[in-house]
């Protein structure tokens, strides 16, 4: 029956409000089979670090730091790329607690290609295709620990890859 | 719609490698057409795969990276038959995603 005699009348309506969005809501998330996953969000992508013309300024924007070279990455880049427009590269090393790899080519209109965000129990490794305007320095970056390290290949590219 | 995104994932032992191809014009911005005009950017600008409810690789892409861009990583911690989600999100607000299993 009333089992809050001296509630005013609309005080059991919330009451009874809340408790049935709350069974509704419960009810919501348990019918889930699996847990929820995130999609890939645009907000992470970091646009500043994407307009730099040299590598110091993408280095300070997208890490906020400077980088040393380290002979603990290795670069697979083609001598010679037959088409500047799918440059096969590969990134990977053998430093401790990678936690990001990056890709700079030194001659493009903007310099930083892609960067990539290594969690906990991923390989510090990548393999992606870029795209080279013309023949150029590629710069891998690794962020190790905390610091930024580089290792660089000079790639020759025969047809460039903006399409001119 | 077909799903632009076209993903393999294989475990052995502890480790998973994913390879994954996704349909994309990854237009930089700097071509033009036929007629002389730049063909504007329109690029993917994040994509990200997560197991277990966790995030296990993020790209973060510039329009310099090709058409029908590749990409391969491996993680720790999957098994075959896991699932796998995939999505990605471009400059001009599209996205995708996929849920694969791993093999």
């Amino acid at each position: 029956m009333n089992d809050f005699p001296d509630a005013p009348y609309y005080a059991r309506r919330t009451i009874l409000k809340g408790a049935v969005a709350g069974g509704l809501a419960g009810f919501g998330f348990g019918s889930f089979p699996f847990p929820a996953f995130a999609d890939a969000d645009a907000k992470e992508w970091p646009a500043d670090a994407f307009k730099h013309k040299n590598e110091a300024d993408t280095l300070k924007a997208l890490y906020g730091k400077t980088a040393e070279p380290s002979d603990k990455i290795s670069l697979d880049a083609p001598e010679i790329a037959e088409n500047g427009a799918v440059v096969p590269i590969a990134v990977s090393s053998s430093l401790p607690k990678v936690t990001g790899i990056a890709i700079l080519v030194l001659e493009n209109p903007n310099v930083l290609a892609a960067a990539y965000k290594i969690p906990d129990g991923t390989a510090a490794a990548v393999a992606n295709r870029l795209k080279m305007a013309k023949t150029s320095k590629v710069v891998a970056v690794v962020e190790s620990d905390g610091k930024l390290f580089t290792a660089s290949k000079e790639v020759k590219v025969t047809v460039g890859g903006c399409g001119g | 719609m077909a799903s632009t995104i076209r993903v393999r994932a294989v475990a052995s032992g502890d480790t998973t490698e994913v390879q994954s191809l996704i349909r994309h014009p990854m237009d930089s911005g700097f071509v033009k057409d036929a007629k002389g005009q730049l063909i504007p950017a329109h690029h993917i600008e994040v994509m990200q795969f997560e197991h277990g409810g966790k995030t296990v690789f993020t790209a973060l892409w510039g329009p310099a990276v090709s058409k029908d861009p590749y990409l391969k990583f491996s993680f720790k911690g999957g098994k075959k038959g896991d699932d796998l989600k995939v999505s990605w999100v471009d400059n001009k607000g599209a996205s995708d995603s996929l849920m694969a299993k791993i093999q």
